[in-house]
């Protein structure tokens, strides 16, 4: 009986539909095949968020009772309510509206960084606009290009508020808000601050979900072209696991689809002199981060140990926990690390001058231009990392080079920096830092051998994860957590007294790495995300060493040169401080 | 350039102290009664600079960003410091037609300033507002918490004049 009560029946377009009380109007027509036009809409409900701020009015759609348009993504069905999608009052309000915020928005769509990939623009095209009717004074802000990562031009802003949803709700940084009212509405930082003034974390994730160029990483691919022509420089690239999993999405692959081979051709004929793989830093932090955990669960020091690959995650530990200054690991990231020993190791044994080489990465992830900058990681005037790109900069690199991504054969990763084992392959998801970083722990801790190396208790996709495993005769506490507002729930338990860890993985993007902001745009498709994550466990499965320790070249590495894990050399070359920022 | 404007620490302590007072008297969820703590810290400091609504975030664990939106959304809340006096212009459709633009005309020419910045005695600050519902006094100028209605543009010169001679006084 209750199942029944819970029911209601409306009509759209003359289809009889039942829904559940609570339905929109948007959700019953997607249920019998019914497109309505969005724009602000965002439901991404399975990482909980739903941007349903019902403000750019192009949802909307005919109540016929009431003869009023009505804004479908947050109006909820009544019981016998008759909806129009399609009536011309439907249409045509739908149109006016869409033209309005045309009126005031740049119209230099040949140029923008988001051509053929911009919802504004497809929603003209799809809404067969040829003309925009009206004209206005239109807002004319000054471009944000002060910070390493992410590049803001309010001009192109529509004010659906999904950065704002993104980095208050989901991330809790509440970086962006919309200040002043009316038609002076802009969404800025606080007082108008410069980005790089701000905590942003440079996380991306209000680029990823921003309809328009609002919102864009910083374009580093210029200066990335600059440096592979100029004949005095070794130009190294290193690419991070979760690119070879979804570039491929740029050039009309499905979500998913292993590339790493064409990856590596792709950067040979962009003209890198070695192309290494990232991956051998994840293998490198993963002996580096468990014989510090190992020493510090020996030694009585400082538990939970987190994890510190993710370079927005330690962004924000800076900015908003910094009493807890003293919990992440030590260890640079797999980037830093890569970066680090291209210029020592691999300088010293092909004798190029350090000076001399230039260290480009390309990375999933916006955050990470952003961490090659930071202080701690130029030491002495040389940088560990000299250029970032996201996947999508990479991607139009390869376009710009009118390279046929689709025949482009599989190369190997040069040698030295170029080895990887299937734990290094999953540091590109949630869980998979973490996962890796057990195996190694296990054989180190115990001296057996691990047997079962997946440990399915730490996958998946929700926000925060528990497990335990057992390791000889002592029980480690895991904790997993993905999105920045999911880490600080884990910090705050932490802090509080409310819940103990021995070791905890953080990563700031939804699903870890293969989310990362500067990954090819999802359009608020999360299964995009979950096959990604998928492509990067059968990575690992098909790898025929899946344990960081098992990486011949680094073993090699600690022969020739670093002598062992944790030495002094290692931690002057592969290790990093945190310092307390204000919050802002 | 921006660590001055946002250092908490140049903030008046006994000011602080108060504001804090205030913050722990109120009942209920606090972050939902951010503009109660926005009055109270314009009461204080007689404007909301960056750092006291940076403050005011931080005691209220909201970002920066979100209380910067609401100080901006409403025109009672002043960012710059303001004159003595604040004289706020009606410039609802009824006070519109019955000359209120007039009026501000006139206030702004003899005060020698403009709109929301404050004259240079440090008298005033003159501000036009939305209709505060006296339509009946129409046109209404208010002068810090006193109405004047239904006022026409030679009276102007004698309002200013009143609080000019209030000042030398003091």
């Amino acid at each position: 009986m209750k199942l029944i009560e819970k029911m209601i029946t409306c009509n759209i377009n003359g289809l009889k539909v039942d829904v559940e009380k609570g339905t929109t109007i948007l959700q019953a027509a997607e249920k019998v095949g019914i497109h309505i036009p969005t724009l602000c809409h965002l439901d991404l409900h399975d990482i909980g968020i739903a941007n349903q701020s019902a403000n750019c009015r192009v949802c909307m759609v005919e109540d016929e009772a009431r003869g009023a348009l009505v804004p479908s993504c947050a109006e909820l069905v009544s019981e016998g309510m008759k909806i129009q999608t399609d009536s011309m009052k439907a249409v045509m309000g739908r149109r006016t509206s869409l033209e309005l915020l045309l009126s005031n928005h740049p119209q230099d769509c040949l140029t923008c960084v988001k051509n053929l990939d911009c919802e504004l623009q497809s929603l003209a095209h799809e809404m067969n606009i040829k003309e925009i009717r009206y004209h206005g004074e239109k807002m004319s802000h000054p471009k944000d290009l002060t910070s390493k990562g992410i590049m803001k031009d309010s001009n192109k802003c529509i004010m659906c508020r999904r950065c704002v949803t993104m980095c208050d709700e989901v991330q809790t940084v509440g970086i962006l808000s919309p200040l002043k009212r009316g038609f002076d509405v802009v969404v800025a930082t606080a007082f108008h601050l410069d980005l790089g003034e701000t905590s942003c974390t440079y996380c991306g994730q209000c680029v990823s979900v921003c309809p328009t160029a609002a919102l864009a990483e910083m374009n580093d691919t210029p200066k990335i072209w600059r440096a592979l022509n100029n004949k005095e420089k070794h130009v190294i690239v290193q690419v991070a696991p979760a690119v070879r999993v979804a570039i491929g999405e740029e050039f009309g692959y499905k979500a998913g689809e292993i590339k790493t081979g064409q990856v590596v051709s792709a950067l040979k004929r962009l003209g890198f002199d070695s192309v290494f793989d990232t991956n051998f830093g994840a293998d490198l932090t993963i002996i580096e981060e468990a014989t510090e955990l190992v020493h510090r669960i020996e030694q009585g020091g400082t538990l939970p140990m987190l994890t510190s690959c993710c370079p927005a995650w330690v962004q924000f530990i800076e900015h908003q926990f910094p009493e807890l200054l003293d919990i992440p690991s030590s260890c640079k990231s797999p980037q830093q690390m890569v970066g680090a020993l291209s210029k020592s190791y691999y300088a010293e044994k092909h004798g190029i001058d350090p000076k001399d080489i230039v260290m480009v990465s390309v990375m999933p992830c916006v955050a990470k231009k952003a961490e090659a900058a930071r202080e701690e990681l130029n030491k002495d005037g040389l940088a560990d990392v000299d250029y970032v790109m996201t996947t999508r900069e990479f991607s139009r690199m390869i376009k710009e080079a009118a390279i046929d991504f689709k025949k482009l054969p599989e190369s190997p990763f040069d040698i030295l920096l170029g080895e990887a084992t299937g734990a290094a392959a999953i540091f590109g998801t949630t869980g998979g830092v973490i996962e890796a970083a057990t195996r190694t722990a296990y054989e180190m801790i115990t001296g057996k051998e691990l047997k079962e190396v997946d440990f399915k208790q730490m996958r998946g996709f929700e926000g925060v994860r528990e497990a335990t495993v057992k390791i000889g005769d002592m029980s480690l506490k895991i904790g997993i957590a993905h999105e920045l507002g999911n880490a600080r729930k884990l910090l705050e338990a932490i802090r509080d007294g409310r819940n103990h860890f021995d070791v905890i993985e953080i990563m700031a993007c939804p699903g870890g790495c293969i989310g990362g902001g500067g990954q090819p745009y999802h359009h608020g498709d999360i299964n995009v995300l979950k096959k990604r994550q998928k492509a990067l466990y059968d990575l690992d499965k098909s790898l025929p060493k899946r344990k960081s320790h098992e990486n011949e070249m680094v073993l090699k590495l600690y022969d020739d040169f670093l002598t062992k894990p944790g030495s002094s050399k290692a931690h002057e070359l592969l290790h990093t401080t945190y310092s307390a920022k204000q919050r802002i | 350039m921006r660590k001055e404007i946002l250092d908490i620490s140049q903030l008046d302590k006994s000011l602080l102290h108060e504001l804090d007072a205030y913050i722990d008297s109120l009942k209920g969820d606090k972050q939902e009664q951010l503009i109660h703590v926005l009055h109270r810290a314009q009461e204080l400091f007689g404007h909301l600079p960056y750092n006291v609504q940076l403050y005011v975030a931080h005691a209220l664990k909201l970002s920066g960003a979100k209380v910067n939106g609401v100080v901006t959304f409403y025109s009672f809340f002043n960012e710059e410091p303001t004159g003595k006096y604040t004289i706020s212009v009606c410039m609802g459709t009824a006070c519109f037609v019955k000359g209120a633009d007039k009026v501000l005309e006139r206030i702004l020419k003899l005060t020698k300033t403009k709109k929301n910045e404050m004259s240079e005695d440090g008298l005033f600050t003159i501000k036009d507002v939305r209709c505060i519902g006296a339509c009946g006094l129409a046109p209404i100028v208010t002068v810090n918490d006193k109405v004047y209605g239904k006022v026409k543009v030679n009276e102007v010169d004698g309002i200013l004049e009143k609080y000019r001679g209030d000042h030398h006084e003091n």
